[in-house]
């Protein structure tokens, strides 16, 4: 017998209690038992010491044999047993263990009401558990490689080495980037490229099947999703249409102003270069003074990565200290050199490396800054050091100074011609960036991420780096690109929702075309059409829900969690005008909070009883209705937690908790014209290794709550 | 592509660069199995307070990626394990792992009632030591996968055995005995990760001889909220909260008779920790001595921002002695400051020594190791490629980066095999 999952409302549930694991020693089962019997829904309802050995077979026989469309399993976490309690009807987890049974006074009044709060909410949710149905179109496989320096002819060989399709973009006419014009190399310990050179990978992938090598080609536009993006080129035979699956943009880097360095004397001193016009002369082999070709005999290399560098510094990286060594050795063959450094970051085995230079006799390491660089009658370059270790100041004559400019991103703002994919997107043309300029969206945990979903940035797009630095960053962008075609074929999300098929509808009769959805999606997946309707992108989508948080008129869904789910959840608890204490509904993030919470239960802490936790998306997903609305049916208040937002957020949707936060401004607003203290709606940072200032925290809510009293829209 | 490709890859080690790998693989289309020598994923980055530069807590990552295994059938998780041996070549290896007796099974509910009757005890590794478990402990709130264990060397076996009495689950066996597991796999991933320098072998820094010179991973869990003073930072000696801490760079690092390569993360693991410091006791004060400051990049923001903190001094130099002061009451650190170009004396309550990264040993990424216990990135045509500290001593973004690239080239070699196939 197939499930019944039609219509909502009509579909068939189980209840199944877990008495173990002190869940029976702590909460009333039988009368558990008996109000989830009393609820028309609920078709069966089986209690078990355990349903996570051998009495899970009893739910999935009744699955079967009752035709059970949902199964509300009140025992412990869903972070629990998700192996096991896998059925073809949908799942709804009541955490009775862990919120309640660990963390409450056993069997006091406030346990065994929140209880059975908790099992009637996951009854009423039980209904909006659809399986989704997943978006599939026809897909592409091919990757789009943006850029073919050695991040890009990376990700386009460890593309073809899966078996995919690439075409690999160049606007120059030449393949290699700045990998063309690097003048030697460091050793391959030390970051350097390795036994592959540049003509050989060419070589290897124009004879690669399925790679595509474009020169003197540029993106005109992008359009579409993951696994359909169509793309104009423009290229030597005029523009051409395809279609890609994913991106890796792979465009590499710029020299910073030359403004930003005035007062090292670039620009006004002839014989002042930057680290790329080295790289350039020492390729070509002409190490001489630029303003009258006269051989070099002493150079200054300034790090120029001191306080005073400003944004410099955020370019320069850990590879801009290995540029200067490299250089000062290529300087050193003919000349001395002075390598003028505020911190040697030579990190890991790089310090190795630095060590080898430090050997060469011919290069001195001074460890200050520069305070002044002239042209002079008597040298092309005098410059003055305040030396801090010699405590004195150090005046020099060069010939030639070269400053470590670093490697902007050209995804950089602070660009005057950034590189542009031409996305068009009606959040902007551009991928957006983080500090310094760099793509990636989720620093640290998941650098590859990025907010446009199935367009991946490689290489300086990431960070400054040696060739096979770059090009190990390709590789992994590679993998991302391929993965996400992957998801796409089949409709599922990629991170951090992995694998889930559902995705926002939206009842358009309702809508009233004010945009908020399309403007607050932190992933862009959202376009207008010419109703100025949204329009969904399921494939950009990462199932978050800040669209569903957004919606003034509350039209859109997904097939397992809407508004309308969190209503009926928050409905279905009792709110009796004597109440003796208050009821609180606790919406908690379910990636940081909630696991937050249920750690609290494991270290068998204690909170008040008063919290009924729902677990939420992102507090982006929350819609001020929601909020809004269990205020007027008589929640004592509403709290909710979840993740720091701002700068260094971690709001693993970027700007959920955010967008929350102005959504509950607006809704105190509206609760102070209600005279409701707003006090009772309250947004609590809180991160994941929170357990143990949680309970003191929930404590002094609970008691703030209660001295308010109870909720004057009691019984209203 | 994908769904062909069924030869798995298989990662070694369990740590951010593991998981890392074995996800990202597994989600394009490449199963994967994960063997982790501990009780559980995590690795070293589970016992951090914080992480650099956003001083966010490493649980809320390696959460989102235990999420993603829950609901990924594709990964295959082998905890208590130890590859032992790997032998064939590209696209057709067959690895033997062995899997040590946990002596309690996946019935576990994780009740507890197993470590509350137990009466036997053992000195928490997690925590470094600074606490103690039952012999029946759970390894760690936030752990993966969410099981008891029992400790080997703690536990009294049949002359107790109390925890099976009690266990309602029948999850527990201490007569449990060795597996050994035989896998095909298509490709490796070494991410072995790394373990701190013995702190012990810099006879000058006094680490052993003192409780209040401790080392950072140490101060890690002194200051994670789940650690053994719950995130207070006190004093060993006396559990006082302390009022002045000291961070000497370089233990072991940068130094011809321990480490001669830089630990890489050092710097801003020190900066970071003493921004908890302050967060934590805004009046302590922080003194951070080092030879060179080496936050590159974007960490330069976080550096700066923690160095303008205003009870933070950081001197340029080498700390040369470690003593107590004659009072007893506090500990002397004896720097030469090369800005001043003279040693000096600076009296705190609690030292942390940046003891710096070494390869994690007693693998089979030693087969392929470099003098220092490293091993390349990509070793030529093997179809084993390493990531994360294996590699070399790196932070977690780099970590997961060359992950997601290990992950990438061993799927090359695992697709060319299942085209072949």
């Amino acid at each position: 017998m197939t499930p019944d999952t039609g219509t909502r409302g009509t579909k068939k549930t189980g209840v199944y209690i877990c008495k173990g694991c002190g869940i029976n020693d702590a909460l009333d089962v039988p009368a558990l038992k008996e109000a989830a019997m009393a609820n028309p829904a609920v078709a069966v309802v089986r209690t078990s010491d355990a349903f996570c050995l051998k009495d899970s077979s009893l739910i999935s026989q009744d699955v079967d044999a009752e035709g059970l469309g949902s199964v509300v399993l009140a025992a412990c976490s869903p972070r629990e047993k998700a192996d096991i309690f896998r059925y073809s009807a949908s799942v709804k987890r009541v955490n009775l263990r862990e919120h309640v049974a660990w963390c409450t006074e056993p069997n006091s009044p406030g346990a065994l009401t929140l209880a059975g709060d908790l099992l009637a909410m996951g009854i009423a949710s039980a209904r909006f558990g659809d399986p989704p149905a997943p978006y599939v179109e026809d897909h592409e496989q091919r990757v789009l490689v943006v850029g073919g320096g050695p991040a890009g002819l990376s990700a386009a060989r460890a593309a073809a080495g899966a078996g995919f399709e690439v075409v690999v973009v160049e606007r120059e006419a030449e393949l290699g980037g700045f990998w063309r014009h690097l003048a030697g190399d460091f050793p391959r310990s030390f970051g350097g490229a390795g036994p592959v050179s540049l003509g050989a990978l060419v070589e290897e992938l124009a004879a690669t099947k399925g790679v595509d090598l474009r020169t003197c080609c540029t993106v005109t536009s992008i359009t579409g999703q993951p696994g359909r993006f169509a793309v104009l080129l423009s290229g030597p035979g005029g523009s051409e249409e395809m279609l890609a699956g994913s991106v890796v943009m792979a465009t590499g880097f710029q020299a910073p102003a030359p403004g930003q360095f005035a007062h090292y004397g670039l620009g006004s001193v002839a014989d002042v270069v930057t680290s790329i016009d080295f790289e350039h002369m020492a390729a070509s082999g002409n190490l001489v003074r630029p303003s009258d070709g006269a051989p070099v005999h002493r150079v200054a290399i300034f790090a120029c990565d001191g306080p005073q560098d400003g944004e410099n510094v955020l370019h320069l990286g850990a590879i801009g200290t290995k540029i200067a060594l490299k250089q000062a050795q290529l300087a050193a063959s003919d000349a001395e050199v002075f390598v003028v450094y505020e911190d040697m970051a030579a990190t890991g085995l790089s310090e190795l490396y630095y060590r080898q230079v430090q050997g060469n006799r011919n290069i001195f390491f001074v460890r200050g800054r520069a305070k002044s660089v002239s042209q002079t009658p008597s040298s092309p370059v005098s410059i003055s050091i305040d030396a801090t270790v010699l405590a004195r100041e150090l005046s020099l004559d060069v010939d030639l100074v070269v400053l470590q400019v670093g490697m902007v991103p050209t995804s950089s703002p602070v660009l005057s011609e950034p590189v542009s994919l031409h996305l068009g997107y009606l959040k902007g043309e551009n991928l957006p960036v983080h500090k310094g300029g760099y793509v990636d969206s989720n620093f640290v945990c998941f650098p590859f991420e990025t907010r446009r979903t199935g367009i991946y940035g490689a290489g300086s797009l990431h960070r400054p780096g040696s060739v096979s630095e770059v090009a190990n960053d390709g590789v992994a962008a590679a993998l991302k690109a391929v993965q996400v075609v992957h998801k796409a074929s089949a409709g599922a999300a990629v991170h951090p929702r992995v694998g889930d098929l559902g995705y926002p509808r939206f009842f358009m009769q309702k809508c009233t075309a004010c945009g908020r959805c399309t403007q607050e999606c932190p992933f862009g997946a959202l376009e207008l059409d010419s109703q100025r309707h949204p329009s969904i992108n399921p494939n950009r989508c990462r199932r978050c829900g800040i669209c569903m948080g957004a919606c003034p008129v509350q039209v859109i869904s997904f097939p397992d969690y809407s508004v309308e789910m969190l209503s009926e959840m928050q409905k279905s608890v009792e709110l009796p005008e004597d109440d003796p204490e208050p009821r609180i509904l606790l919406l908690a993030c379910e990636n940081d909070a909630y696991p937050a919470l249920d750690m609290v239960g494991i270290n068998r802490l204690r909170y008040p009883a008063n919290f009924r936790v729902v677990p939420v998306r992102c507090l982006g997903s929350v819609n001020a209705v929601v909020v809004a609305d269990a205020i007027q049916r008589g929640y004592d208040a509403v709290v909710l937690a979840g993740c720091r937002s701002g700068e260094d957020y971690q709001c693993h949707f970027i700007e959920g908790s955010a967008l929350l936060g102005q959504r509950m401004a607006n809704v105190a607003e509206t609760l102070g014209r209600m005279a409701i203290e707003e006090e009772r709606v309250q947004v609590i940072e809180t991160s994941i290794s929170d357990a143990r200032r949680l309970p003191s925290v929930l404590s002094s809510l609970a008691d703030q709550i209660a001295e308010l009293g109870p909720n004057p829209m009691k019984g209203f | 592509m994908g769904d062909d490709a069924a030869v798995p890859l298989l990662v070694v080690g369990g740590g951010i660069a593991g998981i890392t790998a074995a996800l990202e693989a597994s989600e394009a289309g490449t199963p994967a199995i994960v063997v982790e020598r501990s009780t559980h994923l995590g690795g070293r980055v589970a016992q951090l307070a914080r992480y650099f530069p956003k001083l966010c807590p490493p649980t809320c990552g390696l959460e989102i990626n235990y999420q993603r295994l829950r609901s990924n059938p594709d990964v295959t998780v082998y905890t208590d394990s130890t590859v032992l041996g790997l032998a064939g070549s590209p696209g057709h290896y067959r690895a033997t792992i062995e899997r040590r007796p946990r002596y309690v099974n996946e019935r576990c509910t994780t009740c507890g009632a197993c470590s509350s009757t137990c009466p036997a005890e053992r000195p928490n590794a997690f925590d470094y030591g600074m606490s103690r478990t039952k012999a029946a402990y759970l390894p760690h709130q936030a752990a993966f996968p969410m099981r008891y264990a029992i400790d080997a060397e703690a536990c009294l076996f049949d002359e107790c055995g109390r925890c099976v009495e009690v266990c309602q689950y029948g999850a527990i066996d201490l007569h449990e005995q060795p597996v050994s597991i035989e896998v095909e796999v298509a490709a490796v991933v070494l991410a072995t990760g790394w373990d701190p320098y013995d702190a012990s072998a810099i006879s000058n820094l006094g680490f052993g001889s003192d409780p209040d010179i401790v080392t950072n991973v140490m101060f890690e869990r002194m200051a994670a909220d789940d650690g053994p003073t719950g995130g207070r930072i006190l004093r060993p000696s006396n559990g006082s909260e302390v009022g002045s801490v000291a961070f000497v760079q370089c233990a072991g690092s940068r130094d011809r008779l321990h480490l001669p390569y830089c630990s890489s993360i050092c710097c801003l693991a020190s900066l970071k920790e003493a921004a908890l410091l302050a967060e934590k006791i805004p009046t302590a004060s922080a003194s951070v001595f080092y030879i060179d400051l080496r936050t590159p990049g974007t960490y330069e923001l976080f550096a700066n921002r923690v160095l303008s903190l205003p009870n933070l001094q950081a001197t340029k130099g080498k700390v040369a002695e470690i003593r107590r002061t004659a009072s007893k009451d506090k500990l002397e650190v004896v720097a030469d400051d090369m800005v001043l170009g003279q040693m000096t004396t600076t009296a705190v309550d609690l030292v942390v020594l940046a003891t710096g990264m070494v390869a994690a040993k007693g693998g089979i990424q030693e087969g392929w190791a470099d003098a220092f216990g490293f091993v390349e990135a990509e070793i030529d045509g093997s179809g084993v490629f390493a990531a994360g500290c294996a590699t070399g001593p790196s932070d977690v973004a780099t970590a997961t980066l060359g992950a997601t690239a290990a992950a990438m080239r061993a799927i090359g070699v695992a697709r060319a095999e299942a085209v072949a196939r």
